[in-house]
C-alpha cells in the first residue's frame, strides 16, 4: 500500500502526557496518535485505518508555559435527562463555582513531516460501535459516487490524494489540542525537502495509540520512542498495552 | 438550513489602554510570549465573550441557551420549561454500556438543540462511561500581536479602606494603593474554522453561523471594564468555499492578508497600521465575505 507524506505546521502544540493531564505537559514530539488523527481529518471512512510510518522533526523543540481558567465539570447525562423528564430544571454551569486554573507546558513553532499509510479493515464490524456517526451526503458528485462503490483501496488512495493535494479536509486537523490548529500540505518527493534537524534524543516511553477494540474503555499502548538524527521511526517498533 | 460550506476566518482586533486577557501566572499581566514579545489572547477568552454575547441577544432562551455561564452577565436561576421530547428510561445498573450509550446520544441531541455553546464549540458529557463527546464544528485558536506588546504598570490608589483594621493602622488616613495593567496598544489576529461536517453532527445551521459572525463583531461592544480599555473588532474576514471539504489549504487564505506597520514609531492606533487583503489572489471557489473591515 502506498505511503503518504503530509508536511504538518503550527505555532503551537500539545500532545498531552497521559501521567501529567492536569497540569498538561506535552511530549516533545508528536505521538503517532495525534499524527494518525491529523490524516483522519483530511479522510477516515470505517473501512480504513491509518498507520503512522515515521515521523521526521523540522524545528528544534521548543516550549512555552501557560496558564488558562478552565471548567472542572463535565455535564452529567443523568442531570440532563432528569431535565428533559421534568420539563423543567437549570442545567447551566457557573465558571465562578467550577473554575480550575490549569498551567500548560505547549510545544511553540512546531513542524513535522509525517509518513503514513492505511489498511483496509472489515467495515461490518465497526457499524455498530459508532451509532453515533450520522452519515453525511456529500456534496461533490464524484466523491459520491466513489463513496457508493466498493470499498476497493484504489479509491480511497486517490481520495486522499486529491483532497490533500487541494488542502481540503472534513475539519481543520489540529495538534494535540483543537485551539492549536495545523496547516498541512501534501509532499510528493520528501527527498528534495529540507532535512530533518540534526538531533537524537531518546524520548522513553511515548504513547502509540489507544485500542478502541472495546469502545467503552478504550485501553492505550505505549512504545519506546528514539529520535534519531530528527527521525521517529515507527516501522517496526514494539507496542506493549 | 444546515451548512454546506467550509468556512475559514480571519479575526483581527485591538486593545487601547487595556489588558486584553491577563494571565493568571505573572499576576495578571497580559499575557505574552516571552521569547517574541508578541501578546497572546488565548481561544477560552475569546469563546468565553461570543458566549456572553450571545447569553445577551438572545435572553438566555432555547435553542439559544448557553450552558457555560458567567454570573455577572446573567439573572442565576430561572427555570422554564423546556420542549419535551418524550421520556427515555435511564437504565441502572452495571449494564450500562450501550444502554448508557442511547441515553447519552438523546441526551446529547437534546443538549445540542436547546444551548448555543454546545452547538458551536461542543461539549463533554458523562455518565462513567467515556462516549458522550460533542465536537463542535467552531474551531478558534489563540490570537497573537502582530508586533511585540508592551506591558505598562500603572500604581492607582483608593481612597477608602477596606477594614476598620486598616483604618487604624493607617490612623485615619485611609488609603490603599493598587496595581494595573496595561498595553498602551496591540493589535491581535485569531483564526477560526468552521466544519460543515461537524455542524451537521450538532445540527449547528446558518442562523447560528450568521449569529456568530455577529457575535464575533460586536463581543467587545457589551464586554466594556474597567480592565479591557478599548476593545474593538477591526477585521473579520470570512473565506467561504465552495465545496463542504474546502477548495483550497486555510494557511493559504490567511496569508492572503497581510498587516503591516505603517512607521517604525510604536504604534498607538489602529490607522499606524495598514490592513492589505489581497482581494486578486482568492483561489478559484472561494469567496471573501468581509464582514468588518
Amino acid at each position: 500500500m502506498k505511503t503518504f507524506c503530509l508536511e504538518v505546521a503550527g505555532d503551537f502544540a500539545c500532545f498531552t502526557r497521559p501521567e501529567m493531564k492536569v497540569e498538561r505537559v506535552s511530549y516533545d514530539v508528536i505521538t503517532p496518535s495525534a499524527a494518525r488523527a491529523v490524516f483522519e481529518a483530511i479522510l477516515w471512512k470505517p473501512a480504513i485505518r491509518w498507520q503512522v510510518t515515521k515521523i521526521e522533526v523540522l524545528k528544534p523543540i521548543k516550549w512555552i508555559n501557560l496558564r488558562r481558567n478552565e471548567v472542572g465539570a463535565v455535564t452529567s447525562s443523568r442531570n440532563v435527562q432528569t431535565a428533559i423528564n421534568n420539563g423543567s430544571g437549570d442545567l447551566g454551569l457557573y465558571i465562578e463555582d467550577e473554575r480550575q486554573q490549569r498551567a500548560g507546558l505547549f510545544l511553540r513553532d512546531v513542524a513535522y513531516r509525517i509518513h503514513a499509510r492505511f489498511e483496509l479493515r472489515d467495515s461490518s464490524h465497526h457499524k455498530k460501535n459508532y451509532p453515533h456517526l450520522v452519515k453525511v451526503r456529500i456534496n461533490d458528485p464524484d466523491e459520491q459516487h466513489s463513496a457508493d462503490a466498493a470499498n476497493i483501496p484504489a479509491k480511497f488512495l486517490n481520495m486522499f490524494e486529491r483532497r490533500a493535494s487541494k488542502g481540503q479536509c472534513v475539519n481543520q486537523p489540529y495538534l494535540g489540542c483543537r485551539e492549536f490548529a495545523a496547516s498541512f500540505r501534501l509532499i510528493k518527493d520528501a527527498s528534495t525537502e529540507t532535512p530533518p534537524i540534526a538531533e537524537s534524543r531518546d524520548l522513553g516511553w511515548m504513547l502509540h495509540d489507544m485500542d478502541y477494540s472495546d469502545p467503552s474503555s478504550p485501553n492505550p499502548y505505549f512504545f519506546r520512542a528514539e529520535m534519531k538524527n530528527g527521525v521517529l521511526n515507527l516501522a517496526d517498533v514494539e507496542v506493549r498495552g | 438550513m444546515t451548512l454546506n460550506n467550509r468556512y475559514d476566518f480571519v479575526l483581527v482586533f485591538d486593545v487601547k489602554d487595556g489588558n486584553p486577557n491577563g494571565d493568571p501566572e505573572a499576576g495578571n499581566l497580559p499575557r505574552m510570549d516571552a521569547e517574541s514579545g508578541l501578546g497572546l489572547v488565548t481561544d477560552v477568552c475569546l469563546k468565553r465573550k461570543v458566549r456572553n454575547f450571545v447569553g445577551l441577544v438572545k435572553g438566555e432562551r432555547p435553542p439559544f441557551e448557553i450552558y457555560v455561564k458567567e454570573k455577572a452577565v446573567l439573572n442565576n436561576q430561572h427555570k422554564r420549561a423546556y420542549i419535551e421530547i418524550g421520556k427515555a428510561e435511564l437504565l441502572e445498573g452495571d449494564d450500562k454500556k450501550r444502554k448508557g450509550g442511547d441515553s447519552v446520544d438523546q441526551a446529547r441531541q437534546w443538549m445540542c438543540r436547546n444551548f448555543f455553546d454546545v452547538r458551536a464549540f461542543g461539549a463533554v458529557m458523562s455518565t462513567g462511561i467515556n462516549c458522550g463527546q460533542v465536537r463542535g464544528p467552531v474551531q478558534l485558536t489563540f490570537a497573537r500581536s502582530v508586533d511585540p506588546i508592551v506591558a505598562l504598570e500603572h500604581s492607582i490608589t483608593r481612597m477608602a479602606v477596606a477594614t476598620e483594621a486598616e483604618a487604624e493602622k493607617q490612623s485615619g488616613d485611609n488609603r490603599t494603593m493598587g496595581r494595573k495593567f496595561t498595553v498602551p496598544y496591540g493589535l491581535y489576529v485569531a483564526h477560526g474554522f468552521v466544519s460543515s461536517f461537524l455542524a451537521k453532527q450538532t445540527g449547528f445551521n446558518e442562523s447560528d453561523l450568521e449569529l456568530l459572525w455577529q457575535a464575533l463583531a460586536q463581543m467587545f461592544e457589551h464586554d466594556r471594564s474597567a480592565a479591557r480599555g478599548e476593545m474593538t473588532t477591526r477585521g473579520l474576514y470570512v473565506y467561504k468555499h465552495e465545496s463542504e471539504l474546502g477548495n483550497a489549504p486555510a494557511h493559504k487564505l490567511f496569508e492572503l492578508i497581510q498587516i503591516k506597520k505603517n512607521s517604525n514609531e510604536p504604534a498607538r492606533d489602529f490607522n499606524d497600521y495598514t490592513v492589505n487583503v489581497n482581494d486578486a489572489g482568492l483561489p478559484a471557489g472561494v469567496t471573501l465575505l468581509r464582514l468588518v473591515g
